[in-house]
């Protein structure tokens, strides 16, 4: 284990940076969202959930796929190239982690998103440790121990007052730890367990940490989908995409040509199954009402996925969708209603 | 709030109503969600409190389409959409039954948060019985106070007053909150220079992700289809192919709820981004009130509106470049 002093974190990114791309949660206009680290940008590694999840650093909101363009009379197809550099997200907390393996097992299972995969072989994730978990949090209930990133983190590490310390997991990170070596010290792991032991202590605490998930899995798909729960539950639903978009597990896109005026664009972005275009097809729609586009979400992260995925489940409770639905709702009432129900 | 369920349930037995639209409890303290009630019964999980922020007219929409009465709970400012959905011909005001309910204020959970106070179990004095001056919240790190004032929703700081503009009754009290002057961000932007504007806008709009929040939520924006739905044109709704076109849909918005936009706030109180959106239809409020006299969308449900019909006395076109 190795430890920084506080003040030489900007000596710490400016190293990362000489050689990779360098993404962490910035500070804009009063709201932190993970972006690309310049000297005059404001780190901010002590709120504790970005507004977006990380996601963007390996499925972004919007990518080209390609460009089309003509020349004499010629369509030229100009096939967007594949991230070639290495770069490194820093400051991931232990859910939005696991929000990459739901990605993962999406993307990299065939057919391989090449687009995806060569971000995934070039990132390099370094994880830290959540500080102070807060009410809306329930990544326990998905077996995450936030006071201990692990999974397919390349690094992990611990946000104290005066210190940051640091910890390799991986090749992966063993590299990175190499680079910037020279600003590490080495440290014991008495400030970590204890940190540990605090967070641990707040968990237990915190009211929806002993959220059950019984009854759902890959199992429960008839029950469920059928049940008249959902028609109660999706009412006050504006249709808007605020908890498909903060999620760090959502992984719809659409596809989509844009006209530059002398060619098209095509791109890929990511798409709401609370939109009522989603899942258009030439024949129609074979989502017509907002229920059901309501109960898609939900069936997808506690059903259908965990079906697909040795029942993994696709909810990693960031709880994210608990602070942001504008009509509060969120996955824990959907869990708590049914439990309610007995259903 | 028992005051209120009373009456609900009197509406519902006696059959002058079939439904009741109001809030639900959630399952914290500060996240009760809009909700239908159909019948005596469901009216147990009723809240009415500080955190009743959600504006209810919006679900008159589709309440006007149904069979029966709905019984709706409106706040003063509330009303304002509800005439101007009246005005619009988009809800019925034969199906509904309206409850002024008082309001001394609503809530922003992220302002209680922004004070440091996390890890909360539970909220008192945000009932509409309470004096709302004080806030006392209960964390797992022990007892916190603020100020009712310090938490409030951007909105509540300009309050509009404490008059119900449309209304069959009225329950609880209600307490004008305004102690920030309406147009002070608009003529702070105004007195920016063209590059200090630009760079304000490109930092707040760079931060949306078009969950389109702004627009769903929005009392004004009740078009049956979406110019940013349509699968006809490039401006679908889901990404920002560039940073103008994150611009071009907030702008376009404002235009197209201008004169019709009663300042409800909601715009900004569900942005997950914080973008203080209500800045731009606040703008068009304020060049309409300096061009064609003060006008408040919403007031009434009847009579002229300064965008929509003529007189000899509207400002020339000109005034555009008059101004620069």
């Amino acid at each position: 284990m190795y430890k920084i002093a506080k003040e030489n974190l900007s000596a710490l990114f400016r190293e990362i940076s000489k050689t990779q791309e360098l993404y962490l949660p910035i500070k804009t206009a009063g709201k932190v969202n993970f972006g690309a680290w310049t000297e005059d940008c404001e780190v901010d590694i002590d709120t504790l959930k970005s507004v977006k999840s990380p996601k963007d650093a390996f499925f972004p909101q919007s990518e080209n796929l390609y460009t089309c363009t003509t020349e004499d009379k010629k369509i030229k197809i100009t096939p967007e190239e594949l991230k070639s550099q290495d770069f490194v997200v820093f400051g991931m907390k232990g859910c939005d982690v696991q929000g990459v393996e739901v990605l993962d097992k999406v993307f990299l299972s065939n057919p391989v998103d090449s687009f995806y995969q060569a971000r995934r072989n070039h990132g390099t994730i370094v994880a830290m440790a959540c500080s102070e978990p807060e009410d809306s949090c329930f990544c326990k209930v998905f077996g995450i121990d936030c006071a201990n990133p692990q999974g397919i983190a390349d690094v992990a590490v611990w946000n104290t007052p005066d210190y940051l310390y640091w910890n390799a997991l991986t090749p992966k990170g063993e590299k990175l730890t190499a680079a910037v070596s020279e600003l590490l010290t080495e440290s014991d792991e008495t400030a970590v367990n204890s940190l540990k032991d605090d967070i641990h202590n707040i968990v237990e605490k915190l009211p929806y940490m002993d959220l059950s998930l019984d009854g759902w899995g890959g199992d429960a798909l008839d029950e469920k989908f059928n049940s008249p729960i959902w028609e109660e539950l999706y009412k006050p639903c504006l249709a808007c995409g605020t908890c498909t978009f903060v999620c760090p597990t959502c992984q719809c896109y659409d596809i989509r040509d844009y006209d530059t005026g002398h060619g098209v664009q095509r791109y890929r972005c990511w798409d709401s199954c609370m939109y009522s275009d989603f899942t258009m097809m030439a024949h129609g729609n074979n989502r017509t009402s907002q229920m059901q586009r309501y109960r898609q979400r939900f069936m997808h992260k506690l059903v259908y996925y965990p079906a697909n995925n040795d029942g993994m489940f696709s909810c990693v409770g960031c709880g994210r969708c608990v602070d942001k639905c504008p009509s509060s709702l969120n996955i824990v009432k959907v869990i708590k209603a049914f439990s309610k129900e007995g259903k | 709030m028992q005051e209120l369920i009373n009456r609900a349930k009197e509406l519902l037995n006696d059959g002058t109503v079939v439904r009741v639209l109001g809030w639900k409890a959630g399952d914290m303290p500060y996240n009760p969600e809009p909700a239908f009630f159909n019948s005596p019964e469901a009216l147990d999980e009723f809240v009415y409190n500080g955190f009743c922020g959600a504006n209810l007219s919006k679900y008159m929409i589709e309440a006007s389409t149904l069979e029966g009465k709905t019984l709706v709970f409106l706040k003063p400012c509330d009303t304002y959409s509800f005439n101007q959905l009246l005005y619009e011909h988009r809800v019925d005001r034969d199906k509904a039954y309206i409850i002024g309910v008082g309001c001394k204020g609503k809530l922003d959970i992220e302002m209680i948060k922004a004070q440091g106070i996390k890890g909360i179990r539970g909220v008192k004095g945000a009932e509409l019985t309470d004096d709302c001056e004080t806030l006392t919240i209960d964390t797992i790190y022990g007892e916190k106070t603020c100020s009712f004032s310090s938490a409030m929703l951007g909105r509540c700081h300009v309050c509009k007053g404490k008059e119900h503009k449309i209304y069959d009754e009225i329950i609880g009290e209600s307490k004008d909150t305004q102690d920030q002057e309406r147009f002070a961000g608009v003529e702070f932007i105004e007195s920016m220079t063209p590059e200090e504007k630009f760079e304000f806008f490109q930092k707040e709009l760079s931060k949306c992700i078009r969950c389109n929040a702004c627009r769903n939520v929005c009392p004004a924006c009740s078009c049956r289809k979406c110019v940013f739905d349509s699968n006809k044109f490039d401006s679908t709704q889901k990404a920002n192919v560039d940073s103008f076109e994150e611009k071009m849909f907030h702008i376009i918005r404002a235009f197209h709820v201008a004169g019709r936009c009663t300042d409800c706030g909601e715009c900004s109180r569900v942005c997950p981004q914080g973008i203080p959106l209500h800045l731009f239809n606040r703008k068009f409020i304020k060049d309409i009130n300096e061009f064609y006299g003060d006008f408040t969308a919403g007031e009434t449900a009847d009579g002229d509106r300064p965008l929509t019909s003529f007189t000899f006395e509207d400002v020339e076109p000109s005034i555009v470049t008059e101004r620069g």
